[in-house]
Protein backbone atom coordinates (compact mmCIF):
# COMPACT_ATOMS: atom_id res chain seq x y z
CA UNK A 1 0.00 0.00 0.00
CA UNK A 2 1.28 3.24 -1.08
CA UNK A 3 1.26 6.10 1.54
CA UNK A 4 -1.82 7.70 1.22
CA UNK A 5 0.01 11.59 0.13
CA UNK A 6 2.00 9.57 -2.57
CA UNK A 7 -1.80 9.08 -3.89
CA UNK A 8 -3.09 12.31 -3.41
CA UNK A 9 -0.55 13.65 -5.77
CA UNK A 10 -0.51 11.36 -8.47
CA UNK A 11 -4.22 12.42 -8.01
CA UNK A 12 -4.02 16.06 -8.31
CA UNK A 13 -0.91 15.77 -11.05
CA UNK A 14 -2.73 13.56 -13.24
CA UNK A 15 -6.24 15.12 -12.97
CA UNK A 16 -4.53 18.44 -13.14
CA UNK A 17 -3.30 17.67 -16.77
CA UNK A 18 -6.13 15.88 -17.85
CA UNK A 19 -7.95 19.43 -17.43
CA UNK A 20 -6.08 21.27 -19.94
CA UNK A 21 -6.49 18.04 -22.43
CA UNK A 22 -10.09 17.59 -21.84
CA UNK A 23 -11.00 19.16 -25.43
CA UNK A 24 -14.41 18.54 -25.73
CA UNK A 25 -15.26 17.68 -22.38
CA UNK A 26 -14.97 15.29 -19.70
CA UNK A 27 -15.88 11.87 -22.32
CA UNK A 28 -13.22 12.37 -23.91
CA UNK A 29 -10.56 11.80 -21.29
CA UNK A 30 -12.64 8.96 -20.05
CA UNK A 31 -10.19 6.65 -21.49
CA UNK A 32 -7.38 7.93 -19.84
CA UNK A 33 -8.49 8.43 -16.12
CA UNK A 34 -9.57 4.68 -16.77
CA UNK A 35 -6.07 3.75 -18.13
CA UNK A 36 -4.81 5.54 -14.95
CA UNK A 37 -7.07 4.18 -12.70
CA UNK A 38 -7.70 0.85 -13.52
CA UNK A 39 -4.27 -0.41 -15.57
CA UNK A 40 -1.30 1.82 -14.33
CA UNK A 41 -2.41 2.66 -10.41
CA UNK A 42 -4.87 -0.58 -10.00
CA UNK A 43 -6.80 1.83 -7.97
CA UNK A 44 -10.19 -0.61 -9.03
CA UNK A 45 -10.95 -3.06 -11.55
CA UNK A 46 -12.74 -2.64 -14.72
CA UNK A 47 -16.29 -3.63 -13.29
CA UNK A 48 -15.70 -0.95 -10.55
CA UNK A 49 -14.65 1.33 -13.17
CA UNK A 50 -18.05 1.03 -14.90
CA UNK A 51 -20.08 0.97 -12.11
CA UNK A 52 -18.67 4.33 -10.54
CA UNK A 53 -18.70 5.97 -14.12
CA UNK A 54 -22.40 4.76 -14.02
CA UNK A 55 -22.87 6.46 -10.67
CA UNK A 56 -21.31 9.83 -12.17
CA UNK A 57 -24.04 9.87 -15.06
CA UNK A 58 -26.95 8.90 -13.20
CA UNK A 59 -26.28 11.92 -10.92
CA UNK A 60 -27.32 15.66 -11.87
CA UNK A 61 -24.54 17.96 -12.94
CA UNK A 62 -21.32 18.03 -15.31
CA UNK A 63 -19.87 15.09 -16.01
CA UNK A 64 -16.91 15.77 -14.70
CA UNK A 65 -18.20 13.71 -11.78
CA UNK A 66 -16.51 10.62 -12.94
CA UNK A 67 -13.10 12.01 -11.43
CA UNK A 68 -15.19 13.12 -7.92
CA UNK A 69 -15.51 9.12 -7.49
CA UNK A 70 -12.34 7.69 -8.71
CA UNK A 71 -10.46 10.23 -6.33
CA UNK A 72 -13.08 9.07 -3.65
CA UNK A 73 -11.89 5.42 -4.39
CA UNK A 74 -8.10 5.91 -5.13
CA UNK A 75 -8.05 7.70 -1.48
CA UNK A 76 -11.43 8.40 0.24
CA UNK A 77 -12.45 11.85 0.94
CA UNK A 78 -9.82 14.28 0.88
CA UNK A 79 -8.58 12.23 -2.85
CA UNK A 80 -12.28 12.98 -3.72
CA UNK A 81 -11.91 16.53 -3.20
CA UNK A 82 -8.31 16.44 -4.77
CA UNK A 83 -9.55 14.94 -7.95
CA UNK A 84 -12.18 17.56 -8.49
CA UNK A 85 -10.41 20.10 -7.65
CA UNK A 86 -7.75 19.19 -9.90
CA UNK A 87 -10.19 18.41 -12.81
CA UNK A 88 -11.63 21.60 -12.46
CA UNK A 89 -8.96 24.22 -11.56
CA UNK A 90 -6.48 24.70 -14.38
CA UNK A 91 -9.20 24.62 -17.39
CA UNK A 92 -11.53 27.15 -15.26
CA UNK A 93 -8.08 29.56 -15.02
CA UNK A 94 -7.39 28.75 -18.31
CA UNK A 95 -10.73 29.68 -19.24
CA UNK A 96 -10.76 32.89 -17.57
CA UNK A 97 -7.71 33.80 -18.80
CA UNK A 98 -8.81 33.88 -22.36
CA UNK A 99 -11.57 34.99 -21.82
CA UNK A 100 -10.09 38.46 -22.10
CA UNK A 101 -8.38 38.18 -25.40
CA UNK A 102 -11.10 36.14 -26.90
CA UNK A 103 -13.54 39.06 -28.06
CA UNK A 104 -10.09 40.32 -30.28
CA UNK A 105 -9.39 37.36 -32.00
CA UNK A 106 -12.86 35.58 -32.42
CA UNK A 107 -12.85 35.90 -36.17
CA UNK A 108 -9.19 35.19 -36.61
CA UNK A 109 -8.36 32.72 -39.36
CA UNK A 110 -5.52 30.85 -37.01
CA UNK A 111 -8.03 30.27 -34.24
CA UNK A 112 -10.99 28.97 -36.55
CA UNK A 113 -8.40 26.44 -37.86
CA UNK A 114 -7.69 25.63 -33.79
CA UNK A 115 -11.27 25.59 -33.89
CA UNK A 116 -11.67 23.56 -36.60
CA UNK A 117 -9.01 21.20 -35.96
CA UNK A 118 -9.71 20.18 -32.40
CA UNK A 119 -13.05 19.09 -33.14
CA UNK A 120 -12.57 15.47 -35.19
CA UNK A 121 -9.56 14.52 -32.87
CA UNK A 122 -12.05 15.21 -29.81
CA UNK A 123 -14.65 13.00 -31.89
CA UNK A 124 -12.18 10.45 -31.88
CA UNK A 125 -11.73 10.60 -28.55
CA UNK A 126 -15.67 10.02 -26.92
CA UNK A 127 -16.49 7.28 -30.09
CA UNK A 128 -13.00 6.10 -27.65
CA UNK A 129 -14.95 6.79 -24.48
CA UNK A 130 -18.21 5.42 -25.53
CA UNK A 131 -15.87 1.92 -26.89
CA UNK A 132 -14.33 1.69 -23.98
CA UNK A 133 -17.07 1.99 -21.45
CA UNK A 134 -19.25 -0.43 -23.31
CA UNK A 135 -16.64 -3.12 -23.23
CA UNK A 136 -16.77 -2.62 -19.17
CA UNK A 137 -20.25 -2.56 -18.91
CA UNK A 138 -21.51 -4.68 -21.49
CA UNK A 139 -21.32 -8.41 -20.12
CA UNK A 140 -24.02 -10.44 -22.30
CA UNK A 141 -26.08 -9.61 -25.18
CA UNK A 142 -29.09 -7.99 -22.83
CA UNK A 143 -26.84 -5.34 -21.79
CA UNK A 144 -25.29 -5.00 -24.90
CA UNK A 145 -28.97 -4.50 -26.37
CA UNK A 146 -29.67 -1.71 -23.62
CA UNK A 147 -26.27 0.08 -24.86
CA UNK A 148 -27.76 -0.54 -28.33
CA UNK A 149 -30.68 0.67 -27.35
CA UNK A 150 -30.19 4.24 -25.27
CA UNK A 151 -27.98 4.94 -27.87
CA UNK A 152 -30.17 4.86 -30.81
CA UNK A 153 -32.96 6.31 -28.60
CA UNK A 154 -30.60 9.40 -27.29
CA UNK A 155 -29.18 10.04 -31.17
CA UNK A 156 -32.86 9.45 -33.01
CA UNK A 157 -34.98 11.41 -30.05
CA UNK A 158 -35.50 14.00 -28.16
CA UNK A 159 -36.46 12.04 -24.59
CA UNK A 160 -34.41 12.93 -21.44
CA UNK A 161 -31.44 11.00 -21.58
CA UNK A 162 -32.55 9.80 -17.56
CA UNK A 163 -35.92 8.15 -18.72
CA UNK A 164 -32.99 5.36 -20.31
CA UNK A 165 -30.90 5.42 -17.30
CA UNK A 166 -34.10 4.96 -15.20
CA UNK A 167 -35.27 2.16 -17.83
CA UNK A 168 -31.88 0.42 -17.75
CA UNK A 169 -31.38 0.58 -13.51
CA UNK A 170 -35.03 -0.65 -13.34
CA UNK A 171 -34.50 -3.98 -15.29
CA UNK A 172 -31.93 -4.47 -13.26
CA UNK A 173 -33.85 -3.77 -9.91
CA UNK A 174 -35.79 -6.28 -11.49
CA UNK A 175 -33.24 -9.14 -11.82
CA UNK A 176 -32.86 -9.16 -15.68
CA UNK A 177 -28.87 -8.63 -15.88
CA UNK A 178 -26.91 -11.83 -14.43
CA UNK B 1 -22.12 49.73 -20.37
CA UNK B 2 -19.72 49.11 -22.98
CA UNK B 3 -19.17 45.09 -22.40
CA UNK B 4 -22.75 44.83 -22.55
CA UNK B 5 -23.75 45.09 -26.07
CA UNK B 6 -20.76 42.90 -26.65
CA UNK B 7 -21.89 39.85 -24.76
CA UNK B 8 -25.66 40.29 -25.78
CA UNK B 9 -26.62 40.84 -21.83
CA UNK B 10 -30.13 42.22 -20.98
CA UNK B 11 -29.34 42.67 -17.37
CA UNK B 12 -26.29 42.49 -14.96
CA UNK B 13 -26.89 39.57 -12.12
CA UNK B 14 -24.80 39.90 -9.03
CA UNK B 15 -22.79 36.76 -7.66
CA UNK B 16 -25.60 35.54 -5.79
CA UNK B 17 -27.88 35.09 -8.21
CA UNK B 18 -25.12 33.71 -10.39
CA UNK B 19 -24.79 30.95 -7.65
CA UNK B 20 -28.28 29.98 -7.32
CA UNK B 21 -28.80 30.20 -11.27
CA UNK B 22 -26.22 27.79 -11.64
CA UNK B 23 -27.01 25.50 -8.70
CA UNK B 24 -30.32 25.24 -10.17
CA UNK B 25 -29.02 24.47 -13.65
CA UNK B 26 -27.20 21.56 -11.79
CA UNK B 27 -29.62 20.16 -10.01
CA UNK B 28 -32.04 19.82 -12.90
CA UNK B 29 -29.24 18.58 -15.56
CA UNK B 30 -30.01 14.74 -15.35
CA UNK B 31 -27.82 12.76 -18.09
CA UNK B 32 -26.26 16.56 -19.95
CA UNK B 33 -26.17 20.04 -18.22
CA UNK B 34 -26.27 21.86 -21.64
CA UNK B 35 -30.24 21.72 -22.77
CA UNK B 36 -31.09 23.06 -18.75
CA UNK B 37 -28.15 25.86 -18.86
CA UNK B 38 -29.87 27.01 -22.29
CA UNK B 39 -33.40 27.41 -20.88
CA UNK B 40 -32.09 29.17 -17.60
CA UNK B 41 -29.78 32.05 -19.05
CA UNK B 42 -31.41 32.50 -22.72
CA UNK B 43 -35.76 31.68 -21.61
CA UNK B 44 -36.24 31.84 -18.07
CA UNK B 45 -33.78 34.82 -16.54
CA UNK B 46 -32.97 36.48 -20.43
CA UNK B 47 -29.34 37.15 -19.21
CA UNK B 48 -27.94 35.87 -22.36
CA UNK B 49 -29.56 36.23 -25.97
CA UNK B 50 -29.63 33.09 -28.41
CA UNK B 51 -27.29 34.46 -30.14
CA UNK B 52 -25.01 35.34 -27.40
CA UNK B 53 -25.41 31.61 -25.65
CA UNK B 54 -24.22 29.85 -29.21
CA UNK B 55 -20.83 32.25 -29.17
CA UNK B 56 -20.43 31.63 -25.65
CA UNK B 57 -21.19 27.94 -25.73
CA UNK B 58 -19.04 28.07 -29.15
CA UNK B 59 -15.77 29.41 -26.86
CA UNK B 60 -16.24 26.75 -24.00
CA UNK B 61 -16.15 24.54 -26.58
CA UNK B 62 -13.16 25.15 -27.89
CA UNK B 63 -11.29 25.31 -24.51
CA UNK B 64 -10.25 22.67 -22.55
CA UNK B 65 -12.37 21.54 -19.54
CA UNK B 66 -16.10 20.68 -19.25
CA UNK B 67 -18.39 22.89 -21.20
CA UNK B 68 -20.84 23.85 -18.71
CA UNK B 69 -18.46 24.50 -15.96
CA UNK B 70 -15.99 26.76 -18.86
CA UNK B 71 -19.65 28.58 -19.08
CA UNK B 72 -20.48 29.35 -15.24
CA UNK B 73 -17.02 31.07 -15.63
CA UNK B 74 -17.38 32.85 -18.85
CA UNK B 75 -20.82 34.28 -17.51
CA UNK B 76 -20.01 34.53 -14.23
CA UNK B 77 -17.31 36.78 -15.09
CA UNK B 78 -19.01 38.63 -17.71
CA UNK B 79 -21.76 39.70 -15.80
CA UNK B 80 -19.68 39.92 -12.29
CA UNK B 81 -15.91 39.50 -12.78
CA UNK B 82 -13.87 36.94 -10.39
CA UNK B 83 -16.41 36.70 -7.65
CA UNK B 84 -19.20 36.00 -10.19
CA UNK B 85 -17.31 33.33 -11.60
CA UNK B 86 -16.41 31.68 -8.32
CA UNK B 87 -20.18 32.13 -7.28
CA UNK B 88 -21.32 30.35 -10.78
CA UNK B 89 -19.07 28.00 -10.13
CA UNK B 90 -19.37 26.88 -6.53
CA UNK B 91 -23.51 26.42 -7.98
CA UNK B 92 -23.01 24.47 -10.61
CA UNK B 93 -20.13 22.06 -9.06
CA UNK B 94 -21.27 21.95 -5.00
CA UNK B 95 -24.28 20.30 -4.93
CA UNK B 96 -23.38 17.56 -7.73
CA UNK B 97 -20.23 16.83 -5.94
CA UNK B 98 -21.99 15.94 -2.62
CA UNK B 99 -24.88 13.76 -4.53
CA UNK B 100 -22.18 11.81 -6.36
CA UNK B 101 -20.37 11.54 -2.85
CA UNK B 102 -23.34 10.03 -1.53
CA UNK B 103 -24.45 7.65 -4.14
CA UNK B 104 -20.66 6.33 -3.94
CA UNK B 105 -20.83 6.00 -0.30
CA UNK B 106 -24.67 3.73 -0.96
CA UNK B 107 -22.56 2.18 -3.33
CA UNK B 108 -19.47 0.93 -1.62
CA UNK B 109 -21.91 -0.30 0.97
CA UNK B 110 -24.50 -2.02 -0.12
CA UNK B 111 -22.97 -2.41 -3.73
CA UNK B 112 -22.62 -5.99 -3.14
CA UNK B 113 -26.38 -6.70 -3.06
CA UNK B 114 -27.55 -8.90 -6.47
CA UNK B 115 -30.25 -6.62 -7.02
CA UNK B 116 -28.78 -3.58 -6.59
CA UNK B 117 -25.37 -5.05 -8.65
CA UNK B 118 -27.75 -5.49 -11.81
CA UNK B 119 -29.43 -2.28 -11.36
CA UNK B 120 -25.66 -1.02 -11.27
CA UNK B 121 -25.07 -2.95 -14.25
CA UNK B 122 -27.91 -1.43 -16.13
CA UNK B 123 -27.12 2.11 -15.36
CA UNK B 124 -23.66 1.68 -16.97
CA UNK B 125 -24.48 -0.16 -20.26
CA UNK B 126 -27.04 2.86 -20.21
CA UNK B 127 -24.50 5.03 -19.85
CA UNK B 128 -22.06 3.87 -22.64
CA UNK B 129 -24.85 3.66 -24.93
CA UNK B 130 -25.49 7.75 -23.92
CA UNK B 131 -21.80 8.46 -24.01
CA UNK B 132 -22.28 6.76 -27.95
CA UNK B 133 -24.73 9.10 -28.58
CA UNK B 134 -23.25 12.25 -28.40
CA UNK B 135 -20.01 11.19 -29.87
CA UNK B 136 -22.56 10.68 -33.14
CA UNK B 137 -24.56 13.55 -32.86
CA UNK B 138 -21.03 15.43 -32.79
CA UNK B 139 -19.60 13.33 -35.70
CA UNK B 140 -22.61 13.83 -38.06
CA UNK B 141 -22.46 17.33 -38.77
CA UNK B 142 -18.77 17.58 -38.86
CA UNK B 143 -18.76 14.67 -41.58
CA UNK B 144 -21.36 16.07 -43.46
CA UNK B 145 -19.27 19.20 -43.35
CA UNK B 146 -16.16 18.73 -44.64
CA UNK B 147 -15.60 14.51 -44.59
CA UNK B 148 -12.36 14.02 -46.02
CA UNK B 149 -10.70 16.78 -43.80
CA UNK B 150 -12.49 14.99 -40.54
CA UNK B 151 -12.51 11.22 -40.71
CA UNK B 152 -9.11 10.35 -41.18
CA UNK B 153 -7.70 12.09 -37.71
CA UNK B 154 -11.61 10.86 -36.04
CA UNK B 155 -10.80 7.23 -37.07
CA UNK B 156 -6.83 7.28 -35.85
CA UNK B 157 -8.17 9.38 -32.38
CA UNK B 158 -10.16 6.43 -32.37
CA UNK B 159 -7.78 3.49 -32.66
CA UNK B 160 -5.00 5.33 -30.75
CA UNK B 161 -7.20 5.54 -27.50
CA UNK B 162 -9.56 3.03 -27.64
CA UNK B 163 -7.74 -0.06 -29.95
CA UNK B 164 -4.20 0.55 -29.44
CA UNK B 165 -4.56 2.35 -25.98
CA UNK B 166 -2.22 4.69 -26.16
CA UNK B 167 -1.57 7.63 -23.63
CA UNK B 168 -4.18 10.43 -24.39
CA UNK B 169 -1.78 13.28 -24.16
CA UNK B 170 0.87 11.46 -26.93
CA UNK B 171 -2.21 11.28 -29.26
CA UNK B 172 -3.30 14.72 -28.74
CA UNK B 173 -0.23 15.88 -29.00
CA UNK B 174 0.19 13.99 -32.48
CA UNK B 175 -2.91 14.29 -34.02
CA UNK B 176 -3.81 17.64 -32.86
CA UNK B 177 -0.72 19.29 -34.61
CA UNK B 178 -1.36 18.12 -37.70
CA UNK B 179 -4.92 18.23 -38.00
CA UNK B 180 -5.16 22.30 -36.88
CA UNK B 181 -2.83 22.25 -39.69
CA UNK B 182 -4.77 20.40 -42.23
CA UNK B 183 -7.61 22.79 -41.09
CA UNK B 184 -5.26 25.68 -41.68
CA UNK B 185 -4.06 24.65 -45.31
CA UNK B 186 -7.62 23.78 -46.25
CA UNK B 187 -10.11 26.45 -44.83
CA UNK B 188 -12.92 27.72 -46.13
Amino acid sequence: MKPISQTLTTLFVQFAILSLLAFGGANAVVPEIHRQAVEMNHWMSDKDFAALFAIAQAAPGPNFLISTLVGWKAAGLPGALIATAAMCAPSCLFTYWILKIWDRYREAPLRIAVGAGLEPVTVGLVSASAWLLARGADHGWRLGAVTAATGLVAYFTKFNPLWCLAAAGGLGLAGVFP
Amino acid sequence: MEPEAQSGQTGAPAPCALFLAFLSIALSGFGGVLPWARRMLVDNKAWLTPEAFNETLALCQSLPGPNIVNMSIVVGSRFAGARGALAAFAGLTGAPVVIVLVLGLLYGHFGALPRLQGAILGLGAAASGLVAATAAKMATPLLRRRPLLAAPFMVLAFAGVGLLHFPLPWVLLALAPISVAAAWRWRE
